[in-house]
């Protein structure tokens, strides 16, 4: 894990506001439109600076992943400003709000989302299809991250064939690979036993070491220690 | 805090190189699916492609057909009696010179089989000796006649005018009958005996591009036939012409007038068929027939890739929400999709066409045809199956690209 740290140092952000916070959350909230409607995520502020470690946690049902869609930019908030790395992600067009949520920020889910009959590598190599990166290059680089992630021998094995343990940790190379300013986890260790739970949880712990900025969202509390600092969430009011 | 500006951030794109890479990666997760996929293009096009083949082919058959020859043929046939039966024969004595003053005929002639009695036979030796070539048949045909069967000499030499007009005893055979009587040369001076009456063999023809029935016949000058065995029966002469290219309808009008200015009703001339007609009439409804077979295989086709896409839309949800979460706009899903289900159409495509061609030249090794494919065929039949396949794949594509990041990840 020396050569990851060494390797993400080297790595400069691709965010040029180094001073702005990561996410800026101001009067952010989110209605189901329904019928009926849900306010599944009640106006409420949030400032994650750059580098920090932040977990969200709460019981079930209480807006967790409401709140990662929105800041994730896969749903639109119904209320209030979103500032993705200093920008104003209300105003952006489709088109500019996916190129920000394709190149700012990783995604981590709980149920992996591999895409089946594809290698570890090439499901990897996927996070930056739609980047412009020529494929060679995308190949050399989805390499490197399985490498980081301690899954360099396991490159060729499709997701059926790798360990849940393994599988996150693809999802969790995919993440990083395109060097976001953000990674999102929906309960990353949510489908995992202990001892997996503990490696992925290990390898978060590299990652923020390493200088990124990361969001882990969990219902569980050991989870939610490893953070900086813990939001909880509760019937979609968020308690900093 | 002021926005920074959108351009700060590069728009993500989608290369077609890549959307290729991908829409195979697709294919190839349910191969086995992807072929029943195509089996609706590769029965459609394939139909279309063995259709137009088909119907290529046969429509070169009659144009081999109906070639120069058949073009350049008129004949005139003696209805005399049947306008008036005191009328007596149709064609007059002169007829071959007064065709002559028809413009547009290359060679013309009466000829008419002459009926014998069954007593009467053709052999090497006079009736009732040796052994005859029974059932050969004695037609009467002047020089012009002989030459408007378009006869190819193997030895000696046709009978002229100046033999008709000397009623000479000379008869020409075919090579068939010629090895049939036993006849090898004609240096010998062979004879052959009609009935009782000796003839000399003037040639032997090795082929006759007209009426090569005749090749088992003995050819008697006209005036010969007429002395011998009287006028020919009311209605079995005929005047066969061979005209210059072109110029056949013209004749037909023509030749009644010029034989008999008295009574052209007594003359039937026939002219050859039109060869579009021709054409048209064989294949015409039997190909329209089939191309709307094909046209409705390829619509199953496209209903067949268009259902298969829309499953795989539905069944992907979660992948299509991964690839949202991962920088691909709408339209990336959508060119994803579209593409899949083209390369769908085009494999269906490509591999009915050369099934298609494969029946084609199947059906012609056994009728002994020349297999005949345009080249546009060819060219446009994958093409055919890429369009069905982009076309059933348009809604597919249309409900990907709506289908909302945050609900697909939900799944
Ligand atoms: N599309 C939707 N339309 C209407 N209501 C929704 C929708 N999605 C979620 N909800 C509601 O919003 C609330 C928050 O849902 P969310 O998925 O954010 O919970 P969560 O904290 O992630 O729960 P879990 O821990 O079970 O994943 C729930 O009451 C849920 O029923
Ligand atoms: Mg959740």
């Amino acid at each position: 894990m020396r050569l990851l740290r060494r390797q993400s140092r080297q790595d400069p952000q691709p965010s040029d506001e180094g001073d702005s916070p990561v996410i800026e959350l101001r009067g952010v909230g989110l209605t189901y439109p329904g019928p009926p409607p849900v306010e599944a995520l009640h106006p409420c502020d949030l400032t994650v600076r750059r580098g920090e470690f932040i977990t969200v946690v709460g019981p079930s049902g209480s807006g967790k992943s409401t709140f990662l869609n929105v800041a994730g930019l896969l749903d639109s908030p119904t209320s209030g400003r979103y500032l993705l790395d200093g920008i104003d992600t209300a105003a952006l067009p489709d088109r500019e709000r996916t190129a920000l949520r394709g190149r700012r920020i990783g995604f981590v889910f709980q149920s992996f989302h591999l895409l089946p009959h594809r290698s570890a590598l090439e499901n990897v190599a996927l996070a930056m299809l739609y980047t412009g990166i020529p494929r060679a290059q995308r190949l050399v680089r989805a390499r490197a991250a399985l490498d980081q992630v301690g899954l360099g021998h396991r490159t060729g094995a499709v997701p059926g064939r790798l360990s849940g343990g393994e599988r996150q940790r693809v999802a969790i190379a995919r993440a990083l690979v395109g060097r976001p300013s953000l990674l999102l986890c929906d309960e990353p260790t949510g489908n995992l036993d202990s001892a997996n739970a503990a490696s992925v949880l290990g390898l978060l712990d590299d990652l923020h070491g390493a200088g990124m900025t990361v969001l882990v969202i969990t219902h569980d509390p050991e989870v939610a220690r490893r953070g900086h600092r813990t939001v909880t969430i509760r019937d979609g009011r968020l308690h900093p | 805090m002021s926005a920074t500006p959108p351009s700060a951030v590069a728009p993500t794109r989608l290369s077609v190189r890549d959307a290729l890479a991908e829409a195979v990666a697709g294919m190839l997760r349910r191969p086995g699916r992807a072929v029943l996929t195509a089996l609706g293009t590769v029965l459609g096009v394939g139909s279309f492609v063995a259709v137009l083949g088909l119907t290529a082919t046969i429509s070169a058959q009659i144009d081999g057909r109906f070639n120069v020859l058949t073009a350049t043929e008129v004949s005139v046939e003696d209805v005399a009696a049947q306008q008036n039966e005191f009328a007596g024969p149709g064609f007059p004595a002169d007829a071959e010179q007064r065709l002559r003053a028809v413009a547009g005929i290359e060679h013309a002639g009466v000829l008419w089989t002459v009926r014998l009695d069954s007593r009467t036979t053709v052999g090497p030796l006079p009736s009732g000796a040796g052994d005859p070539a029974t059932g050969t048949a004695v037609v009467a045909a002047s020089p012009g006649a002989v030459a408007a069967l378009v006869p190819t000499l193997q030895q000696g030499r046709l009978y002229d005018d100046f033999a008709e007009r000397g009623h000479e005893r000379v008869v020409v055979i075919g090579s068939g009958l010629a090895a049939r009587l036993g006849i090898t040369t004609l240096a010998t001076r062979p004879a052959l005996y009609i009935g009782q009456e000796p003839f000399t063999v003037a040639g032997i023809v090795a082929d006759l591009e007209r009426r090569p029935e005749h090749l088992m016949s003995v050819l008697v000058p006209r005036a010969t036939a007429e002395q011998l065995w009287g006028p020919p029966a009311p209605g079995a002469a005929s005047v066969l012409i061979a005209t210059e290219l072109g110029a056949a309808r013209q004749v037909a009008d023509l030749a009644p007038l010029a034989l008999r200015p008295d009574h052209p009703e007594y003359l039937k001339a026939v002219p050859p068929p039109d060869p579009r007609m021709l054409r048209s009439g064989v294949t015409a409804d039997l190909s329209a027939l089939f191309l709307l077979l094909a046209g409705i295989c390829l619509v199953i086709g496209a209903v067949g890739i268009a259902n298969t896409t829309l499953v795989a839309v539905l069944e992907r949800t979660g992948e299509i929400g991964l690839r949202r979460a991962l920088g691909a706009r709408g339209r990336h899903v959508s060119a994803q999709f579209l593409t899949e289900s083209a390369a769908l159409g085009a494999l269906g495509g490509l591999v009915g066409t050369s099934l298609g061609e494969m029946t084609v030249v199947g059906v012609c090794l056994v009728r002994d045809w020349t297999p005949v494919i345009h080249p546009v065929t060819v060219a446009a039949a994958p093409l055919t199956g890429l369009v069905t396949g982009l076309l059933a794949g348009l809604y597919p594509a249309w409900r990907a690209a709506r289908v909302e990041p945050a609900e697909a990840l939900r799944r």
